[in-house]
Parts: C-alpha cells; sequence; structure tokens
C-alpha cells in the first residue's frame, strides 16, 4: 500500500463479496422457482426472492465501487484520503440500511413494509430495481453525499489525474441520477420514462465512466503502459460511451406511451453502444500486449482482460442483439431481455470489480503485490467456472428467449404465456444446472483468499517506483 | 493511438460530445413532454387509477410480472390483462390465489378490499389504453 488511508477499502470488498454471495444463493432460488413453481412458496415467494436477488447485486455492486474508490484516489492524487473515519462511519451506516433493508424484504410482506416505513408520505416503492423503501432511499443518498465529499476533498488536495476526474464524474453522475428514483407520478408513462435516467443512465451511462477508470488504474498498474497513452484511450471509451449511451437511452421508450420517433433515436444510437465497449476489449488487449513489466499478480491480469471481452459480449453484441425496434417489438420483455441483463452485468460490473478485488486485495492484506501461487491459480479456476457458466446461462435463456418469442409472440396461433414457459422449462433446467456450475466457482473464488503458500511477494521500494 | 491524436483532443471530444449529447437528450424529453398528453391518456388518471397504481406498487406486482414490457419475466404481461381476461376475471382470479397446485408458480394471497381491487382493475384497465405503438403484438402480451 502506498497509502495508510487505502485500508478502509478492505472491510467494503469483504462486504461486496459476502453480498455476492448471497445474491447467486438468491439466483439458484429463483431459477429452480421457475421449473419447480412452488419452491419455498409461500415463504420465500418469486417477487421477494427477486428483490432480494437484484437489489443485493446493486448494493454489492457499491460497495464494490466506493472501495474502488477508497483504494485508487490516494494512489492517483498522491495523498491520503480526507477522512478515513468518515469512510469507516458510512460504511457501516450502508451495510446495517442494507441488512435491514433485505431483512424487511424477507420478514414481512412487501406491503407491510410499505406501511411501516411510511410509503404513503412519498411513495417511491415497488418499482423494478427501485423496492427499497423511501426511508432506505434516503440512506443511500446520506452516505452517497458523505462519500462524495470524501473522494472530492481528497482529489482537491492531491494530483488531478485523469483516472480520478473520470471515476468522479461518474461517481457525481450516479449520485445526482439516483435522485430521480423519489419522482414517482401517478402518470405510468411519466413514472417510466424518468424510471430509465436512474437505471439506464446508470448502467449504460455513468457506470461505464466508474468502469473505464479502474480499468484504467488496474491497467496502469499491471502493465506499466505510460499514463499518458491510457489516459488518452480512457477519454475516447467514456466520450463514446456518453455520445451513444445518452440518447440510446431512447431503446426503452419504444413502447411504453411516449412518441414513436424514439424508435429511430433509439434505435440509431443504442446500436451504437457496442463502440465503447469494442473500444475497451481493444485497449485492454493492446495495453497488457505492450506492458513494460511482468507484475506478479496474473490473476488481476486476467479479470481485467475478462471483464474487457465479457462486458463487449454481454452490454455490446447481447444489447444489441435485441435493441433494434423492429426486433425489439417481438423481444421486449421476454427472455431475451434476462439473457443480456445476465451477461451484461457479469461482464461489466461484477468483473471489473473483481479485478479491482483481485489488484487491491494482496495490497491491502500482505502488503504484497500479488496472492502467492496457490492462491492466484485458484482465482483463476473461479474466474473460468465463473465466466463459462455465464456465458452457458446467457445462451439457455437466449435459446428460452427465442423460442417464447416464436410461440408467444410470432406465431400464427399465439399461445398463452404460461402454455409457452412449460414448452421452454427444458431451458430452464439447463440454466439451473449451470448456475450452480457458477456457485462451484464463487465458491473456490471465495476459498482462494484462505490459501496458504509460498511467502507473498515483497513490495519493495523498487516495485513501487515502476508501478507509479 | 497516433502522436497527431493528443489527450487534449481526446479530452474536448469527452467534454464537448457529452454536453452535446446532454443537451440533445433534455431537448427530446421536452419535446416528448409536450407530445405525451395526445397518447398516455392522462385524462384518465381518476383517484380509483391513482388507488390502484399505489396497489400496484406496494404489493411489488413488478416482482413477476411485466408492465408494458418491464419488470420480471417470471409471470404474464399485464399492460393488457384488462383487455385479454376483463375486469370480473382480474378480481375473481386475485381471491382464488394461491392455486396450491403441486409444482405450479404460485401467486400469493394478497388480501386486497374490495376498493382496491376495483381500483386496480381501473389501474389495468388506464395502462391497457395507453398509446404503446401497437405493442404487445398480440394479446398474449
Amino acid at each position: 500500500m502506498h497509502f495508510k488511508s487505502q485500508a478502509v477499502a478492505k472491510p467494503y470488498f469483504i462486504a461486496a463479496i459476502g453480498l455476492f454471495v448471497g445474491q447467486i444463493l438468491f439466483g439458484l432460488i429463483l431459477g429452480l422457482q421457475y421449473v419447480v413453481g412452488d419452491f419455498l412458496f409461500p415463504a420465500i415467494p418469486f417477487n421477494v426472492a427477486r428483490m432480494v436477488h437484484t437489489n443485493l447485486l446493486i448494493v454489492w455492486l457499491l460497495f464494490g465501487f466506493m472501495g474502488a474508490a477508497y483504494y485508487l484516489v490516494p494512489e492517483e492524487a498522491e495523498t491520503e484520503l480526507h477522512s478515513p473515519k468518515l469512510a469507516l462511519v458510512l460504511f457501516w451506516v450502508f451495510l446495517v440500511a442494507g441488512a435491514l433493508t433485505i431483512l424487511g424484504y424477507l420478514l414481512v410482506p412487501y406491503a407491510s413494509l410499505a406501511k411501516m416505513t411510511g410509503n404513503d408520505l412519498l411513495p417511491t416503492m415497488g418499482r423494478e430495481f427501485l423496492e427499497q423503501p423511501t426511508i432506505t432511499k434516503a440512506g443511500i443518498v446520506i452516505v452517497a453525499l458523505g462519500f462524495l465529499y470524501n473522494i472530492g476533498m481528497t482529489v482537491l488536495k492531491g494530483r488531478k489525474t485523469v483516472v480520478s476526474l473520470v471515476l468522479l464524474t461518474g461517481l457525481v453522475g450516479l449520485a445526482v441520477l439516483f435522485l430521480f428514483a423519489f419522482y414517482n407520478p401517478i402518470n405510468l408513462v411519466k413514472d417510466k420514462y424518468y424510471w430509465w435516467w436512474v437505471v439506464h443512465l446508470w448502467v449504460e451511462g455513468v457506470w461505464e465512466l466508474i468502469l473505464g477508470a479502474i480499468l484504467a488504474f488496474v491497467l496502469i498498474r499491471i502493465t506499466g503502459v505510460d499514463r499518458e497513452v491510457i489516459e488518452k484511450w480512457l477519454y475516447v471509451i467514456v466520450a463514446m460511451a456518453l455520445i451513444t449511451g445518452i440518447v440510446g437511452t431512447g431503446h426503452h421508450y419504444y413502447w411504453i406511451g411516449t412518441p414513436e420517433y424514439w424508435q429511430w433515436w433509439g434505435s440509431i444510437f443504442s446500436a451504437l453502444e457496442p463502440i465503447p465497449f469494442f473500444m475497451m476489449t481493444v485497449f485492454a488487449f493492446n495495453m497488457v500486449n505492450r506492458r513494460r513489466r511482468e507484475h506478479p499478480n496474473k490473476a488481476a491480469t486476467l479479470w481485467a482482460l475478462g471483464t474487457a471481452v465479457m462486458a463487449f459480449l454481454g452490454a455490446g453484441v447481447w444489447g444489441f442483439l435485441h435493441t433494434l425496434s423492429p426486433v425489439n417489438y417481438y423481444t421486449h420483455g421476454s427472455q431475451i431481455t434476462a439473457a443480456h441483463g445476465h451477461m451484461a452485468f457479469y461482464g461489466a460490473y461484477v468483473l471489473i470489480n473483481l479485478t479491482i478485488i483481485s489488484y487491491a486485495m494482496p495490497h491491502l492484506r500482505h502488503n504484497a503485490p500479488a496472492a502467492n501461487g496457490r492462491a492466484q491459480v485458484l482465482e483463476m479456476w473461479a474466474f473460468w467456472l465463473m465466466t463459462i457458466s455465464m456465458v452457458f446461462i446467457t445462451l439457455f435463456l437466449t435459446a428460452a428467449g427465442i423460442l417464447q418469442v416464436w410461440l408467444q409472440r410470432a406465431a400464427e396461433t399465439p399461445l398463452p404465456y404460461m402454455v409457452v414457459q412449460d414448452k421452454v422449462a427444458l431451458f430452464y433446467w439447463l440454466r439451473e444446472i449451470t448456475g450452480l456450475v457458477f456457485f462451484v466457482g464463487l465458491v473456490l473464488y471465495v476459498a482462494s483468499f484462505f490459501v496458504k503458500g509460498k511467502a507473498h511477494v515483497p513490495e519493495t521500494k523498487a516495485a513501487r517506483a515502476a508501478t507509479a | 493511438m497516433s502522436q497527431t491524436f493528443t489527450k487534449e483532443m481526446a479530452r474536448n471530444i469527452y467534454y464537448g460530445g457529452s454536453a452535446f449529447f446532454i443537451l440533445l437528450f433534455l431537448a427530446l424529453t421536452f419535446d416528448t413532454s409536450n407530445a405525451l398528453p395526445q397518447r398516455d391518456r392522462r385524462e384518465a388518471l381518476t383517484p380509483e387509477v391513482a388507488l390502484g397504481k399505489k396497489v400496484w406498487e406496494e404489493n411489488n406486482c413488478i416482482g413477476c410480472h411485466t408492465l408494458l414490457g418491464e419488470g420480471a419475466y417470471f409471470a404474464p404481461e399485464l399492460g393488457n390483462v384488462y383487455t385479454r381476461r376483463g375486469p370480473d376475471f382480474i378480481k375473481a382470479w386475485m381471491k382464488i390465489q394461491p392455486s396450491g397446485v403441486p409444482g405450479r408458480r404460485q401467486m400469493p394471497q394478497f388480501n386486497l378490499s374490495e376498493e382496491e381491487l376495483d381500483a386496480l382493475v381501473a389501474f389495468l384497465k388506464y395502462t391497457s389504453e395507453i398509446d404503446t405503438a401497437k405493442w404487445p403484438p398480440n394479446i398474449e402480451g
């Protein structure tokens, strides 16, 4: 570690991994409920399990982003974090608020939770991904403000690099756009229109800035390539992300009551959305090929390259698959959407978090640039198991989706929803089995932190200078 | 990337491009806001529909169903369920859940009052009348 205060990142990363495990367990419950409909009913109905699955995902990714910022901003700014104490206080506030919310989902009926938390005063609940009680949403805003203050002050007093400025822009955008979660008009069309300002402008907008900045940081450290080169790439990638992604929001405005010209805006701009992801892949491989040093953390390099490839496949290719409005007319809200959602979130945001965790954890835990060899081998097994499983989960859901679209939407005599679900059950079974393999990969990943091996590579002054 | 393309040029594309497309998006949003009254049937937004939306939200219906194609993909699309099934069916259906058939997907019993059931039906009637550019492709959703 270069700066003592970077240590606050560690609890954030540990919490992120813990919640990730929870997310996957609930994913397995959901996958089984698709084929064994009454599994765990009425204790954990599907809607509750899904809320836990998606909310845990969002919360652990946010823990990861915050940990990443606390780790990399002091190093980029070349100064200690403004207030490590505030960072630790906010950690516990966020963790306790998150845990209480999840317990609320699991222990009381959702309608009772709405009543208990005063949803009447400012109704914001019951919308996909924004199911949190209004009071939890307020807590998220407070944590985000404290976090931004802390990171902002650190950047202000230190060196201002492109990496930290892009990261900060992304984080500010994340916090500002979340405010639309409080806007819930009676008019469903307006509700949906601005709901996407949180959801789309997060994942296909400002989160890409965070992703790009973290990836650039790790590549600078791992490859030793000149910062100037990497920062130029970063600018171009995030420029393309925003140029295509902002108006690309239009691909959600085809069928929700908005004007039909969005079919043109949405189709054209979202067809360009794979470009920044493709550039990210070219960028990552280029930098690793032009590396000026052999970094001992092979696992981190693998996660970084994996992020670039899987984000392009999941967000870029699988997004393009159903983004043109004439195609989307048939695929909208089908298992195709689910397929894309899974690989895009895994490829872009799960993997970038696991990349920075893989890079930072050896520093945080052993003050060494890399974990021991055996731990790294296990970590790389985990990468391949989870990644290949996710590819197959996506392929099975895509197959289910194509059949669903054909039987329910495109056939001459369309079949009812549940009839079609029964016909595609085979693919749901295959998805669930593959999900179990994913879980094995995740267990190996967690285990890799506990593997003892030969001494960790010590962090020498020379090595530090080489990475600076 | 070649030396003729400098970091400053890349930075300017980032700031300039983002600013331009944010403004374009805001302009399109402004135009959409003006066009919405012809499409979103806001004159039909009665207090009963508002209560129906609240019932919809406070029972997390979106956790299993889609509404205009958005939501979870575990249970049928409900944006057009009013046209597909009609008001009486919807109310009767809500009252007899869960089916309890072994192995089948189960919908919880939400214990809604008669007033809440009517409001939910009014909300789903409203959603079926939004101009969605002819989506879904057919009545099955």
